[in-house]
């Protein structure tokens, strides 16, 4: 016989974190708190020129003058930022030129979260840069790249390699006076992700980008410029996880991407920081600008994302449709359990004509926790014939989560059309019964039906990425996948 | 939020000498109860001043050109040289109403009697039923409005004084339509803040249309605040008609409490106004209440509304209904700002708002932010808006036939506001506010020569150009 439905859907939304182990690798790291003093450390362990340190600096004064955003639709203690390290790096002796040569500990690690850089190098044909706390480790399959004219590696490399063209881009897409948290990590990034596509380039393999936060107390400050050069394509991938802490660790990221003429440009995320415990301890705050610009006419932009984790998600992958017939697309799956709070969505800013945007949000709130969706669509007066689809659901297991909408709609012009569409509902019992009576249980029916509730977005998942999504599925709300 | 960045700094200043000099006049026939609340509210006028549009409530609505006019406030009606009759003369062909006239914010006593009076039904000012109906005042008033957060609801409330007061008793159903006619007609710039109280008891049921004219086009702001509270099983069926000159602001908060079993029907039709603002608060206090807002708003010039529903699903088993259809043209501006909560008790809520937009023209703009907040699991809410122009595959269907442009837009428009107007339950009213949809959309209905109900200019004839009926 079938279990209580009720007890099921508990046991279900209790899952627990497997990501949660530390690493005791030997770490450098700036003292505490943030100072000019920082910014000029870590610049100069960087080794960077100093249009950057000015960039950084610039950046620095301009969030002392900002204060922290408190609209969004979240609650937590207030973070001090004078109790963060702000840069902490995998000690290294020198320059690494091949895999061999990387701490065996660092392997271990990504062995463990399953992505293993020998493996993946080998079988998937992935080339992934691996960011442990806030410095790039390893970026496998340079120089199969290369060959191609394509740039793929950690940021602060290129800020060495190809100092003309980060500097043509960087801020370009979000400004360092954007937000506060944009602010905040333009002072302080750290290191990221730089790619480059050359001209009439389709990028034969997925890139991808793993983020750890590792070491307590430091925060995470990765950038990731992206540009897509004229009628090139890439598809982009980002994965993260955390260590289990009883405190609360803030990462602050910035993602760029710049799609030029007929470009194409596709990043997905599975983000699987630490979400804290199920009394809502520790966990990870994150607050990140992600925003891409469709440059050129008939580029396109489409954000993919799988949210798990953090104990605070505050992400709205935006894309600025300049050019004319320029495609911007958000597919989300945002999962909170227990005490987690999410507020997230898109912006899609209509510049240009006939141009056209999708937005997909799947929400789904068990436990404790609060779910919003925040979203924008603009329409400016130039974007004749623009077309917007919006549509926003939330499926809630249990009685004490929320689960919130927030469609921000405006319109300028007459030829544009704009639709929104949501829905908040539960699992309903008709659907429980039909699976039932068909001999499904109950946990495996609640498993097929939000999968069937995600699958829309789940789809436009690189291969890759869909399998590791669907596992994250399953941990975020134990046993109800496959 | 820094309290200083408020709009019509001066206009406020005045408020707050004129509430020195005023309050002992104004406060004195309140209960003790009422008496701290007006301070109350005054204290957090003082503390928040106007809105303004860093507000996330008013990032679209900017009040401060309107507040920039130097405003008198009057305190008594001066009604020489009027002659109310013509004035508030109604031209609406058999909708007979009782007809409530409110002249610059003042009610005027017309002598006249509503049927069920003898049932224990009142109509008077609400100046009156602070002297004669302390209890009810006690009971009710300021007791469902926001004067805590909402600045403009504290103002109104601080300086609440005339407005109309309707009580309806337990079991009686009000066979006349209630009709409250607002008209401002003032050589002076002017700032009214009128304060309506509507109390339906059990099992009643009432009809209310509330009109609001301007006579002339100067500008004015009113700051009107309307309570409304339904007993167990009333049923209150509310229409709001606003037709003002293009200089005028007009904020109508409405704040309606409806207990179990209730039912709200409460419909906003703007057809002309520079500025107008309509709050709508609901709050379903009771198991099985329901409500439909709906609303319909047609805009050109440089006309901007904004409607604000809020609807509060406080209770289990309770629905609502929300529908706003808008039609904007030339520089016209429009926001909707519908916001659902759903608390962790309201269990079984069945929720829907929808929100259509048509543009006419580019520079005119709509925001619209469908807004849903759920803290229960049991429900069924879904949204939609809309935003785009008219259907033109249907345009093409009616050139085909040989419908001009110009009149396959106009019905094509006039279908598309057709869905609210139809809703109207009162076949006179719904007759009449077709008849002014229709004229509205061919530019023939303006302020100063068809108003609504008192209108001297003698009638035009509607008629669409080709026969309806035949379509």
């Amino acid at each position: 016989m079938d279990k209580d439905p009720n007890n099921i859907l508990e046991e279900v939304t209790q899952g627990e974190y497997k990501y949660g182990f530390y690493t005791d690798i030997e770490m450098d790291t700036a003292p505490k708190g943030l100072t000019e003093d920082t910014i000029r450390f870590i610049s100069a362990k960087k080794n960077e020129p100093e249009w950057l340190l000015q960039f950084r600096l610039d950046a620095y004064h301009k969030w002392l003058g900002m204060t922290e955003p408190a609209w969004a639709h979240l609650h937590h203690p207030p973070i001090d930022y004078q109790n963060i390290i702000y840069y902490a790096a995998p000690k290294r002796k020198k320059e690494l030129a091949s895999l061999d040569e990387v701490d065996p500990e660092l392997i271990a690690t990504f062995n463990k979260l399953g992505i293993s850089l020998e493996e993946q190098k080998r079988l998937s044909g992935v080339a992934v840069d691996a960011v442990i706390d806030s410095v790039s480790v390893k970026t496998t399959f340079s120089e199969t790249l290369e060959k191609q004219g394509i740039i793929f590696c950690s940021f602060s490399e290129a800020v060495q390699k190809v100092p003309d063209l980060v500097k043509q881009y960087l801020g370009s897409v979000v400004p360092s006076e954007d937000n506060y948290f944009a602010a905040l990590n333009s002072a302080v990034f750290s290191d990221g992700s730089f790619c480059y596509i050359p001209k009439g380039v389709r990028c034969p393999i997925e890139l991808s980008t793993y983020f750890r936060i590792n070491a307590a107390n430091t925060g995470q400050f990765e950038r990731t410029l992206i540009i897509g050069d004229e009628n090139s394509y890439v598809s982009y991938m980002e994965g993260c996880t955390a260590p289990m802490r009883d405190e609360n660790q803030l990462h602050a990221a910035i993602v760029e991407i710049i799609a030029l003429k007929e470009a194409e440009v596709k990043y997905s995320t599975v983000q699987n920081w630490y979400p804290g415990n199920k009394k809502g301890e520790g966990g990870i705050y994150n607050f990140v600008t992600k925003r891409g610009i469709c440059k050129g006419n008939n580029s396109k932009i489409s954000w993919t994302q799988v949210e798990t984790g953090s104990a605070i998600t505050w992400k709205y992958p935006s894309v600025v449709l300049m050019g004319d017939n320029s495609v911007g697309e958000f597919y989300s799956v945002a999962v909170t359990n227990n005490y987690q709070q999410a507020d997230t969505g898109s912006k899609m800013i209509h510049l240009g004509k006939n141009t056209r945007s999708t937005i997909v949000s799947k929400g789904i709130s068990a436990g404790h926790s609060s779910n919003s969706y925040r979203g924008l669509v603009k329409m400016t007066k130039r974007a004749e014939n623009s077309r917007n689809f919006s549509q926003c659901d939330s499926l809630l297991l249990g009685d004490k989560c929320g689960a919130h909408t927030f469609p921000y709609i405006k319109t300028e012009n007459k030829t544009s059309i704009v639709e929104h569409e949501a829905t908040t509902s539960k699992i309903s019992d008709d659907q429980l019964f039909y699976c039932n009576q068909r001999g499904i249980s109950t946990e495996s029916a609640i498993g097929l039906i939000v999968n069937g509730y995600a699958r829309e977005v789940l789809k436009q998942l690189p291969m890759e990425f869909a399998v590791e999504a669907q596992k994250l599925l399953s941990i975020s709300l134990e046993g109800s996948v496959g | 939020m820094d309290g200083t960045i408020t709009g019509g700094t001066t206009t406020r200043e005045a408020l707050l000498r004129l509430w020195e000099e005023k309050h002992g006049m104004l406060g004195s026939n309140d209960p003790e109860r009422v008496s701290q609340l007006r301070h109350g509210a005054m204290e957090v006028f003082r503390t928040m001043g106007f809105p303004h549009i860093k507000l996330e409530k008013w990032r679209n609505t900017d009040l401060s050109r309107m507040l920039g006019n130097v405003f008198t406030f009057p305190f008594e009606a001066r009604i020489e040289n009027v002659d109310l009759d013509e004035v508030f003369k109604c031209d609406v062909p058999g909708f007979n109403t009782f007809m409530v006239a409110q002249y610059n914010g003042r009610y005027i006593e017309r002598g006249n009697q509503l049927n069920e009076a003898s049932k224990g039904v009142i109509v008077c000012s609400l100046a009156d039923a602070f002297i004669k109906h302390a209890d009810l005042i006690e009971a009710h008033f300021g007791r469902y409005a926001d004067t805590a957060n909402n600045s403009l609801t504290a103002l109104n409330t601080a300086f609440a004084r005339d407005g109309v007061f309707i009580y309806v008793p337990d079991n009686v159903v009000v066979s006349e339509i209630i009709q409250i006619v607002n008209i401002i007609n003032s050589a002076d710039t002017v700032f009214l803040q009128p304060r309506n109280l509507v109390i339906a008891g059990r099992n009643s049921s009432l009809k209310l249309v509330q009109c609001d004219d301007s006579i002339d086009d100067h500008p004015g702001f009113i700051n009107a605040v309307t309570e409304v509270y339904a007993g167990e099983n009333a049923v209150i069926d509310h229409y709001k008609l606003q037709n003002k000159n293009d200089r005028s602001a007009l904020v109508n908060t409405m704040y309606f409490q409806l207990e179990a079993g209730s039912s709200l029907s409460t419909n906003a039709i703007s057809l002309n106004g520079g500025l107008i603002r309509n709050e709508t608060n609901v709050k379903l206090n009771g198991r099985g209440s329901h409500a439909d807002v709906l609303g319909v708003y047609l805009m050109d010039r440089n006309q901007h509304v904004d409607n604000q529903v809020f609807i509060d699903h406080a209770m289990p088993d309770c629905t609502s209904n929300e529908l706003f259809k808008g039609i904007l043209d030339d520089h016209a501006s429009g926001v909707f700002n519908g916001h659902i909560l759903v608390r962790q008790d309201a269990q079984r809520t069945n929720a829907y708002q929808n929100n259509k937009n048509i543009l006419i023209s580019d520079k005119a703009v709509i925001d619209t932010k469908p807004f849903l907040e759920i803290y229960a699991d049991d429900v069924k809410c879904s949204h939609g808006a809309t935003v785009g122009q008219l259907d033109s595959e249907a345009m093409f269907y009616l050139r085909s036939r040989g419908i001009s442009h110009d009149n396959a837009r106009m019905l094509l428009m006039y279908a598309f506001a057709a869905e609210i107007v139809n809703k109207i339950s009162i076949p006179q009213l719904r007759l009449r506010i077709d008849d002014l949809v229709k004229k509205r959309l061919r530019g023939e209905l303006s302020v100063c020569d068809q108003c609504v109900l008192h209108c001297n200019a003698r009638e035009q004839r509607v008629a669409f150009e080709i026969d309806m009926s035949k379509i």
